[in-house]
Order: structure tokens, then C-alpha cells, then sequence
């Protein structure tokens, strides 16, 4: 495949094939058996992060730093000129000169495509809102390949906040590629959006909807876990009415398939039970560390550096 | 025969966009700025019309809409034509379009889309259906039906 994605903007899942889908996981995979140390020696990541983020933040940092590229940016929109009343289009302009690549975060959605709008470099979506994550969904992808070994014809329920959860609309429609058998396991509120699961129909994808848990356990070889995430709630007692409605512990877990994996894009509240992390059906701590490799991928491929 | 009496003076050279809803002219004419045209610009409001019950009318002096400016007005004016005129006399007729795209007409329906909140031009993907246009933001990428969109939205 010639490098389609030298100084690429990565927005969103949906804008990839499944052919390119697949050489991101494959050089996810290369990068994970053994990392080239010196692959972005001399290139900057611009790192904006105008909303709070761990994992994201700290994995894009560490995969730059671990390739030999350097690192500027911030980590909360607080202390940028965007408290002062900056355009976003000017913040971009600016860092444009700085650094070799954008990675942003921001609480409005589709602020990375206008983002990639206003700069020549490349631009990666880490986030915009309850819109779009989609390296995530490579992460995903990439985690659901290696313990399953395959991504196609599979089981998979995703449970927690579908109307919300940005991960799971990216990751229910990247699947599509791959005939899966989806579960789609959420209190009545919290529910698919209605343009995702028209998606799905329209791509003859089998799903279904349940409320609970025990209905699909023996059926699946993934479970993907979502928190309910109190800051998408507009009132409070909305919350509290759903925060509980899932909690998965050890005991749900006695007559399920043997190659299950649970998966969760994290932070985790309570959903999954500290117990679970014992089981060999954990997989989302092994998942969190692959959002290193899929991200040094992305970031290799966007700056030439990868083909 | 009975002379047909114009409501809106004729032209002569220009064009006249027809059949347009009833208070959509002055949007269509916000949205092509020709409030600035520097030539004759002349509206017909609330004229009788057989087949919307009431129209309005735009004639612009010395300027050729061409068929891809024309359709960004089919959102305002699904049923709107367009009629090229030289010397008085009409030398093409267009019935416009939906367009795959449209630009500035409509402010995306989302409260947190980013094109809410700087000062850019809105974009939307349009598609057609049977029974519906939907319209995609390139920016939230939320997608609405047209019809359910409330017509504030319509800048």
C-alpha cells in the first residue's frame, strides 16, 4: 500500500477503509514486537489537551518520547490563550510553526476537523467532545486482534453508556468491516444512538438490545465495558437513577466462552469489580498499554516515517 | 390576447429566480450578498403562484447564477427556477437541484459543535431520500433531517 497517511489528519474511525484499517494494526503489531527507537528522532508533537485526560495524554507523550521525538503542549485549556478568548483557528495557527504534528483534545465537537483546516501538518483527533476517538478505536481494534486472533465473525457485547460513550459508536462502526454479531447491552436511557444503529442495518450487521448482562455472558468472545459517565448527564438524578446499572464480578463470569476477553477503554468507576482484574478474562490493562504501540503507529505513518 | 402584466419589472440582461417560497427571497438574498450588487436587484414578495399558493421573485441585473450557485438555494427553495435572460428574452431555464454539499445557509443544529462557537462557515453533506433530505455537519458530523430542523437554523 503506498503511505496514504504521510501527513494525514486523523478525525475519525469512519474515514478509513478497511484496507488501511488493517495496515494501522499491522504496524501496531511490528511496533509492539519491537519498537524502532529511533524512528522520530527530530520531530515535535504538539500536544493540546483543552480537556483533562490520562491515558490519551500520556500515552501519545510517551509513545513520541519513546520513538526519539520531543514533546510540547499542555495539558488544560485553563492556562492557554483560549481563556483569553482565542479562536481555536489562531491557537492552531500558532502551534503549526512549533511542531511536526497536532494531537488535540477539546471539549466542542469538530474541533479536530477544524483544526486540520487552519494547518498544513498533520492533525490527530484525540478527542472532540462526545464526537470522535479514533485512536482509540485502533487500540481497540488492535486488542480485540491480538487476544482473538482474528477479527472476524465475532461476539461481541458492549455494555454501559451507548448513547454517550464515544468509543463504542467508533468501535461499532470500524466493526462493521468484519460480520460481527454485536449485543448492545444498556439501560433504556443510555441506549445506541439511532443513527448508529441505522448504520448497522444498513451494513447488515446482526445486533441486538438488552438490559442486562446475564442475557448474552455465554455468547460472546468480547465484552466491552463502558463507564456511565456522569459529566454527559444535564441533571444529576438522571445519573445517579443509571450509575449502578451494571457491575460486572467474578460470579457473572463461570459459564462464559474460555477465550472471552473483557475490554474497557478506562477510567473505571465501579462497573468492573477489583476481582475481575484476576481473571484470565481481563484484558483491559494489557488493552491501555496497546494504546502506546496503535498511537506510535499512527504517529510513525502520519510523519513519513512509516509506509 | 390579453398583455400578461409583469408584478416585477422584466430585465434585460440577468437572471430571475422563480418560484421560491413565500419570505425566503430575503435569505436568498442575504446568502448571495446581493444586498452589495452593484446593478438593479428587484424582488416580488407574496406574489399569487399556482403551484405554491404564494412566491416570491428575484431578478438581478447583469449577473449569470450558474447551475452549482443555483442548487445552494434548493434547501430555501426546493421548487425554485432558474431563468437566464439576454435581451429580454430567456435564453435558459434550470429547475434547481439538492446539492451534495451546502455551505453558510444552515448553522449546525448541535449546541456543542465547534461551528457554534467560532467564527467559521458551516457545512453540511446533503443526502437526498425518498421522502427526506438529511443533512450531515462535516464538522460534529451529527446528521439531521431537514424537516425536523428547527428553521431559525436557517441563516
Amino acid at each position: 500500500m503506498p503511505n496514504s497517511f504521510k501527513k494525514r489528519d486523523i478525525i475519525a474511525i469512519g474515514d478509513f477503509a478497511k484496507e488501511e484499517l488493517l495496515h494501522v494494526l499491522e504496524h501496531t503489531r511490528q511496533i509492539k514486537k519491537m519498537a524502532p527507537g529511533k524512528l522520530l528522532e527530530g520531530c515535535i508533537l504538539g500536544s493540546c489537551f483543552f480537556e483533562p485526560s490520562t491515558r490519551t495524554r500520556l500515552s501519545f507523550e510517551a509513545a513520541m518520547h519513546r520513538l526519539g521525538g520531543s514533546v510540547i503542549g499542555f495539558s488544560d485549556g485553563q492556562w492557554t490563550s483560549a481563556k483569553k478568548g482565542e479562536s481555536l483557528w489562531d491557537s492552531m495557527k500558532m502551534l503549526e510553526h512549533y511542531a511536526d504534528v497536532i494531537v488535540l483534545r477539546h471539549p466542542l465537537e469538530g474541533s479536530a476537523q477544524r483544526a486540520a483546516e487552519a494547518v498544513e501538518i498533520p492533525v490527530i483527533n484525540a478527542g472532540d467532545g462526545s464526537n470522535q476517538h479514533p485512536t482509540q478505536t485502533f487500540l481497540d481494534l488492535f486488542t480485540i486482534l491480538e487476544c482473538q486472533g482474528s477479527l472476524d465473525n465475532l461476539s461481541i457485547a458492549m455494555a454501559g453508556d451507548l448513547k454517550n460513550g464515544r468509543t463504542v459508536h467508533s468501535l461499532a462502526q470500524a466493526l462493521t468491516f468484519f460480520n460481527p454479531r454485536l449485543y448492545l447491552v444498556s439501560p433504556t436511557i443510555l441506549e445506541m444512538p439511532k443513527e448508529i444503529c441505522d448504520e448497522l442495518r444498513e451494513k447488515r450487521i446482526k445486533f441486538s438490545f438488552h438490559k442486562s448482562l446475564e442475557e448474552i455472558m455465554d455468547k460472546i468472545d468480547i465484552l466491552y465495558m463502558t463507564r456511565i459517565q456522569e459529566e454527559r448527564f444535564s441533571h444529576k438524578f438522571e445519573y445517579e437513577q443509571v450509575k449502578n446499572a451494571f457491575i460486572l464480578k467474578t460470579d457473572q463470569l463461570q459459564s462464559v466462552k474460555k477465550n472471552l476477553k473483557i475490554l474497557h477503554p478506562l477510567p473505571r468507576v465501579n462497573e468492573i469489580a477489583g476481582e475481575v482484574d484476576q481473571s484470565p478474562h481481563a484484558y483491559y490493562f494489557q488493552q491501555a498499554q496497546n494504546g502506546l504501540f496503535a498511537r506510535q503507529a499512527l504517529l510513525g505513518l502520519v510523519l513519513g516515517k512509516l509506509t | 390576447m390579453a398583455q400578461k402584466v409583469l408584478a416585477v419589472a422584466a430585465i434585460r440582461n440577468g437572471t430571475v429566480i422563480d418560484h421560491i417560497p413565500a419570505g425566503q427571497a430575503l435569505k436568498i438574498v442575504h446568502l448571495f450578498h446581493w444586498e452589495c450588487h452593484q446593478k438593479l436587484v428587484t424582488l416580488g414578495l407574496n406574489l399569487p403562484s399556482r403551484i405554491l399558493s404564494f412566491k416570491d421573485i428575484i431578478k438581478i441585473e447583469d449577473l449569470v447564477l450558474s447551475a452549482n450557485e443555483a442548487n445552494q438555494v434548493a434547501i430555501l427553495a426546493p421548487k425554485a427556477t432558474v431563468n437566464i435572460i439576454q435581451d429580454f428574452e430567456v435564453i435558459s431555464k434550470f429547475q434547481v437541484s439538492i446539492p451534495a454539499s451546502i455551505a453558510s445557509i444552515i448553522s449546525c443544529p448541535n449546541p456543542k459543535c465547534i461551528s457554534n462557537h467560532e467564527e467559521m462557515i458551516s457545512s453540511f453533506k446533503v443526502k437526498s431520500h425518498q421522502n427526506h433530505v438529511s443533512l450531515e455537519c462535516k464538522y460534529c458530523r451529527r446528521i439531521f433531517l431537514y424537516d425536523s430542523l428547527d428553521k431559525k437554523r436557517i441563516l
